[in-house]
């Protein structure tokens, strides 16, 4: 899979800690939502160093755009959510992976599970169904940590404004005693109201760090999902 | 089973310089216990001298693939099966 | 190489003057590498045996054995294929030589494994007079799972892939089979100073 040589149009800072790179991307065959990018940079004495990063844009978009959460002591995400200008380049090479991607053929219920940066991917999957204007039922389920880290807040309430779209954001840290939403872990109960009877065989999409994905993944089997409908992709260690 | 902080679609890039197809829909059958998924469920290790995909359910070495400069080696020994998509004949 | 990422500096390196093998950079911290799942032995199950060329047990100690035996501070440089070096890294750890002590044997040829399933293969030669180690400290501490602990064999001379960790033994062997890495693309020997990385370096 070829390098493609990507140049920053935008950096959008979502959080404190996130910023989202627009990406102008000559000769990019396009992507399908859920898909990622692999990121490369180089040091000025040649050392290198890869990171994988969802593409959080819709098929379609003009512009390639990733969200980056800035990891304490990461090597790659400090640089790029910190230190990328408009104008400076960046290889890439993508779209990959076509088993985490939803692309709206037919009209099954969609539940999304998210955790921390797992909702990058679930963002491209949403804003495909509005892009499209698509008359499946979309639910998001994301968790995160406390309010001040939830990506994307104005436009995912936004989104959910639409009947065949709904948002539940849950907090699982203490705190943020602002927050009117929904708090705890991401759970068979809240899974359970979210998403639909296995007899329906809605798709599931779960991602996020290792023991989020883990988690749900299993507890959706419990309450009878079939496997094949259960879609997982593990973030490595993330702040989510 | 200790759980890894990534899955087969984080060597999605790497091995699509092996393969011709889409490996993250390819389904391995587990050459120890035959557990058969998507590629893109396995367990990977990709912070080694090379990356790793076990199975996801007995953690079996299923997939290694070293990258030199110009060489790489690819040992699918502990997959029995490989199914992979292919267009319609 | 096409682009460089102005500014981007990557983890704390430098490069060495003449200190470090070919192609090398040294490193602050301490990267932890795996093929696996980290292992946690529990000190109560675990053993380090030697079995030599005939399939006999040759020795065996439980961890309180083991750490009776006479014990050394070390400080080598460890190189790992991966680019990274560190000089002068401390290291506790029993001498393979008194591991090895009276035993007979007409092995050439080491197999060391681990818990999880890892080995690396080695001439015997490479393991004696003084050049390696099954160490149980690190920094002055205990050597951590992620590092390889309850203990590690340690050959600071060749590419730090063949520093095992979580080893539990060394199979002597008269016929050299080569371990995890060496059986997919890299070198069967690893001298850094030679850049032996790969197969046919």
């Amino acid at each position: 899979m070829k390098w493609l040589v990507a140049t920053v149009a935008e950096t959008i800072p979502e959080t404190a800690s996130a910023v989202t790179i627009r990406l102008d991307v000559p000769d990019w065959p396009g992507h399908s939502a859920g898909q990622h990018v692999d990121l490369r940079l180089t040091a000025e004495d040649g050392y290198q160093a890869q990171r994988s990063y969802s593409i959080a844009s819709p098929p379609g978009s003009a512009q390639l755009e990733l969200t980056v959460v800035r990891i304490e002591d990461g090597e790659v995400s400090p640089y790029l959510a910190g230190d990328l200008d408009v104008g400076d380049q960046i290889e890439l090479r993508g779209p990959i992976g076509g088993y985490f991607v939803w692309v709206g053929s037919d009209d099954r219920p969609v539940l999304l599970a998210g955790g921390g940066s797992g909702v990058v991917p679930l963002m491209a999957m949403l804003r495909h169904h509005a892009a499209t204007g698509s008359g499946a039922a979309m639910h998001l389920v994301y968790s995160a940590r406390t309010a001040a880290d939830v990506l994307y807040q104005d436009e995912l309430a936004k989104l959910a404004d639409d009947p065949h779209r709904a948002v539940t954001i849950t907090l699982t840290r203490q705190g943020d005693t602002g927050w009117a939403g929904r708090r705890g872990r991401v759970d068979a109960d809240l899974l359970a109201d979210a998403g639909w009877p296995p007899t329906v065989g809605p798709h599931c999409y779960v991602c996020g760090p290792d023991t989020f994905v883990e988690g749900v993944a299993n507890v959706l089997v419990a309450m009878g999902h079939d496997q094949r409908n259960v879609k997982t992709e593990r973030f490595g260690p993330t702040g989510g | 089973m200790t759980t890894t902080p990534f899955d087969g679609n984080a060597s999605a890039g790497d091995l699509a310089d092996v393969f011709a197809f889409d490996v993250t829909v390819a389904r391995t059958t587990c050459a120890l216990c035959g557990d058969t998924r998507p590629l893109a469920e396995l367990h990977a290790y990709i912070r080694a001298p090379g990356s790793v995909l076990r199975c996801a359910t007995c953690g079996h070495v299923q997939v290694r693939l070293v990258r030199a400069e110009h060489r790489a080696w690819l040992d699918l020994t502990g997959v029995s099966v490989l199914q992979l998509p292919v267009a319609s004949a | 190489m096409g682009i460089v990422n102005r500014g981007f500096k990557g983890r704390h390196r430098q490069a060495g003057a003449g200190l470090i093998p070919p192609g090398q950079y040294l490193v602050d911290d301490f990267p932890v590498l795996t093929a696996g799942p980290t292992q946690f032995t529990p000190l109560e199950e675990w053993d380090f045996t030697i079995v030599d060329e005939s399939g006999t047990q040759a020795a065996r100690w439980t961890w309180d054995q083991f750490r009776t035996l006479p014990a050394e501070d070390i400080t080598v440089d460890i190189h790992c294929v991966t680019k990274w070096s560190k000089l002068g890294t401390h290291w506790r750890g029993v001498s393979v030589d008194t591991l090895i002590g009276n035993i007979e044997t007409s092995a050439e040829y080491v197999v060391a494994v681990c818990d999880g399933g890892y080995t690396t293969n080695l001439p015997l030669a490479d393991l004696l007079d003084g050049q390696a180690w099954v160490a149980f400290g690190y920094g002055g501490e205990e050597l951590e799972s992620e590092h390889g602990g309850p203990a590690r064999l340690l050959v600071p001379h060749l590419y730090f892939w063949k520093s095992a960790k979580w080893v539990r033994g060394l199979q002597l062997r008269t016929e050299d089979e080569p371990g995890f890495w060496e059986s997919v693309g890299y070198h069967n020997y690893g001298d850094p100073w030679r850049e032996q990385r790969y197969w046919g370096d």
